[in-house]
């Protein structure tokens, strides 16, 4: 069994791994777009107390991220 | 209520996933190991919920609970949500729990190839006497553990993630223990038949539960005041199904206009 890796190191390894499938996979636009979509709307809440705006710009942020990812699937599959 | 159905729709169709994969370690290595690891698996997965969820829900501050919760919703819900279109407008096939089985079926298989009389044969119990099989296989064991626990550690992160935003910790496990047992009976009746269940339909409405309550409690996380407090989730809900109908239809209008995309309609 030489060059086996402790198994501690293959759980952290599948742990880690679960967590990337699980949160970036083939879509790492998804994570990357409702992150940005977050600190757009906590400046809108925070920095410039425009709660109305947050509450209207927070859902079309997710819908302009949602149609591009679909757009970018669409291009892939061309 | 919604958050309720969102839990239990989003259990019923990684049950489904799991049920796949946990019926063909039993046809083809026996049915007592893949029962045993489904039920370790389900066994480890309830233990986990039980020590994370007070956890989560009495040591971390509501507010930073559900902007993380809420984050990590509102990305899972778009990539449900995001697949599930893509399969609807035709742009990817979808998902075929029979061909899952196969698969599964062959690969488990001693001799690497198909049991006798191929997965169709076992799968209608005509084939190998492999699925009667009584004795402890590991194989069989591992593989429905596996298939079961990662399934089910999404319906985990979903149950305490839906429950512990909104201190129904007890609602959501309720309503995912219930798809388990609802799944794993009909499973029994209709083990043969799973590519009837009508998964990317139940896809669709999961994902846009989960990414209304993933917006919804991130931005109650944020700061946000929404008008009318709970109310704005079915508020949310109707505004992200009402664009994703358009989606689908505007996807479905252009895939038509594309060869590859043609091939994977006509497949259906």
């Amino acid at each position: 069994m030489q060059g086996e890796k402790p198994l501690i190191e293959r759980w952290l390894v599948a742990f880690g791994k679960f967590w990337w499938d699980f949160l970036v996979g083939d879509t790492p636009e998804l994570l990357i777009g409702v992150l940005v979509a977050i600190g757009v709307v906590a400046l809108l809440v925070r920095a410039a107390s425009l709660n109305s705006v947050a509450v209207v710009s927070f859902p079309a942020l997710v819908i302009v991220l949602l149609a591009a990812s679909l757009s970018r699937a669409r291009q892939a599959k061309r | 209520m919604t958050l309720a159905l969102a839990v239990f729709l989003a259990s019923a169709v990684e049950s489904v996933e799991a049920l796949t994969i946990v019926v063909a370690a039993g046809v083809s290595r026996g049915w007592r190991s893949a029962l045993e690891g489904a039920a370790i698996a389900v066994a480890v997965l309830i233990v986990l919920v039980a020590a994370l969820g007070p956890a989560l829900v009495y040591l971390v501050p509501i507010d930073v609970l559900r902007a993380v919760v809420g984050t990590l919703l509102l990305v899972f819900g778009l990539q449900w949500l995001r697949k599930a279109v893509l399969r609807s407008a035709g742009l990817q096939a979808k998902h075929d729990e029979d061909a899952i089985f196969k698969k599964h079926v062959d690969a488990l298989a001693p001799d690497g190839g198909p049991p006798e009389g191929g997965a169709t044969a076992s799968k209608r119990g005509t084939g190998s006497k492999r699925g009667t099989g009584s004795k402890r296989d590991a194989t069989g064991f591992a593989v429905a553990f596996k298939g079961t626990f990662l399934e089910g550690l999404e319906v985990a992160i979903i149950v305490l993630g839906l429950g512990g935003g909104n201190h129904q910790l007890g609602v959501a496990a309720a309503a995912a223990g219930a798809a388990v047992l609802v799944i794993a009976g009909t499973g029994v009746v209709v083990a043969r038949q799973l590519a009837g269940v009508p998964e990317n339909a139940m896809k669709i409405a999961v994902g846009l539960m989960l990414v209304s309550f993933g917006t919804f409690w991130t931005g109650e996380g944020l700061g946000v005041g929404w008008p009318g407090s709970d109310l704005a989730v079915p508020v949310l809900v109707g505004t992200y199904a009402a664009v994703t109908w358009l989606l689908v239809r505007l996807l479905r209008a252009s895939a038509r206009k594309s060869p590859q995309a043609r091939e994977t309609l006509h497949a259906r």
